[in-house]
């Protein structure tokens, strides 16, 4: 077994928050800079190249990104011989939290009784922490600071089975058309297919972590995410709704063995500010 | 509508928390803690500033959140609003008849839009924390005329322009 030492991971968490909420990846700004010179719009282009300025103030100044320095999603996948020492693993990870978003001037955006009340939780814990086993006696952690403007837009369906590729790319089409300019275009399309409704839903999640613009899984997935990032960028929302091609600067899905009754599909929309940051321990 | 404009002068902040209470105040006969008429709106709620600076992070929230309140502030003289994304039939009706305007700005840009605010100081509600209302001094802050009073939409007309194929 390895150890490693709670603290090392609070501190760990606690720079991730910060990191991601200032940088861009260059993933990410790659993709931008390719969508500069394709986007049709004047205007959506000048929202693009201020976009762009946007994220070389944020780096330089360590000045969020976005105000909305959103939920704080972080993924977990723990080497099964692993063993977490001077503390519990979540309490580590919820002070690190605490501590990146208090140290690092970022929004707390968290609010308690979310039905009713709402009444911020002031350190915006807690996070949402999903967890992995993988072989190993690594420890990798992942944050995502998710905003709630693109959230917000996200959608499940169950499709019937014979609804095939088509009924994917009619859902896919139907959400980002109905969230216009709302989830901050342009975005990356997240999508879960196949296993079940709550698998489906985190696996449209973790696909938003694959580098932008990176191949799908097989030629078959490929194929699907170009198809429905053609018809989703004909849609003309363009970058931040104001019209233009570029709706979207990539669909990255997730596909998995399902029950052979269903066909569950995820979509969870991300804004252009796709923040993530990650380490290995 | 589609104009591009620098604002310079006063806005107050407001997201969903405020617009609630704004508007429990308005049915109550209260006065709110601002004269409303003629002001500008901006859905907005800033991330901390560092010591030394006047903001944080001042990008615009979803404005179709504030829907429901709009057109009630707009009848008790609210001029201007800033926010992105688009607006509901009911919001652009009241924009049409009280002769307002709604104005998009870039939504994730909270940076860059950081450096149009030269003051800020909060004047209602402070226990709703990132979503107080703040008074704003801004300078060349910029925005585009999304919704006018003569009907005009530049989420329609825009998307309109550029659409190739239809959901």
């Amino acid at each position: 077994m390895r150890e490693i030492e709670a603290s090392v991971i609070t501190q760990a968490v606690a720079q991730l928050c910060q990191k991601a909420n200032y940088e861009l990846g260059d993933d990410v700004l790659s993709a931008l800079k390719k969508a500069q010179e394709t986007e049709e719009s004047p205007l959506g282009r000048d929202v693009l190249s201020q976009l762009i300025e946007n994220a070389r103030i944020a780096r330089e100044e360590k000045r969020p990104l976005c105000q909305d320095c959103g939920t704080a999603v972080v993924f977990l996948e723990v080497g099964q011989e692993v063993h977490v020492v001077g503390g519990d693993l979540y309490t580590a990870i919820e002070e690190g939290v605490r501590q990146g978003y208090g140290q690092g001037y970022l929004r707390k955006s968290v609010v308690s009784r979310p039905f009713s009340a709402r009444i911020n939780t002031g350190d915006n814990t807690p996070p949402v922490v999903h967890t992995e086993m993988a072989p190993g006696n690594r420890l990798k952690v992942t944050v995502m600071p998710k905003g709630s403007g693109a959230e917000n837009m996200s959608r499940l369906a169950m499709l019937k089975p014979g609804a095939g590729g088509q009924g994917i790319v009619d859902l896919v089409v139907a959400t980002v058309s109905q969230a216009d300019g709302n989830p901050c275009p342009p975005l990356i399309i997240g999508l879960g297919i196949g296993a079940t409704a709550e698998k489906a839903m985190l696996e449209a999640k973790k696909a938003l972590l694959r580098p932008v613009g990176s191949p799908g899984a097989d030629p078959e997935v490929t194929r699907l995410e170009r198809e429905i990032l053609a018809e989703v960028n004909a849609l003309g929302i363009g970058p931040l709704g104001f019209g233009g091609s570029i709706t979207a600067l990539a669909v990255q899905a997730k596909v998995m063995p399902s029950h052979m009754a269903s066909l569950p599909v995820a979509v969870n929309l991300q804004c252009h500010s796709a923040r993530h940051q990650e380490v290995v321990l | 509508m589609g104009t591009r404009v620098l604002i310079s002068g006063v806005v107050y902040t407001a997201r969903d928390a405020a617009h609630r209470r704004l508007l429990e105040a308005l049915d109550r006969g209260d006065k709110p803690p601002f004269n409303l008429e003629g002001q500008t709106l901006y859905y907005m709620g800033p991330s901390p500033a560092r010591p030394g600076q006047v903001i944080g992070s001042a990008g615009p929230t979803t404005s179709g959140r504030m829907d429901i309140y709009t057109p009630s502030l707009l009848a008790a003289g609210l001029k201007a609003m800033v926010g992105k994304g688009n607006r509901s039939p009911e919001v652009k009706e009241a924009i049409s008849k009280y002769r307002a305007v709604y104005m998009a700005t870039i939504g994730g840009a909270g940076a860059l839009l950081a450096k149009a605010v030269k003051k800020a100081e909060v004047i209602a509600y402070p226990d709703l924390g990132a979503e107080a209302i703040l008074r704003l001094e801004v300078r060349d802050f910029p925005a585009i005329v999304a919704v006018d009073a003569y009907g005009g939409d530049l989420f329609q007309q825009g998307r309109a322009s550029y659409q190739k194929k239809g959901p």
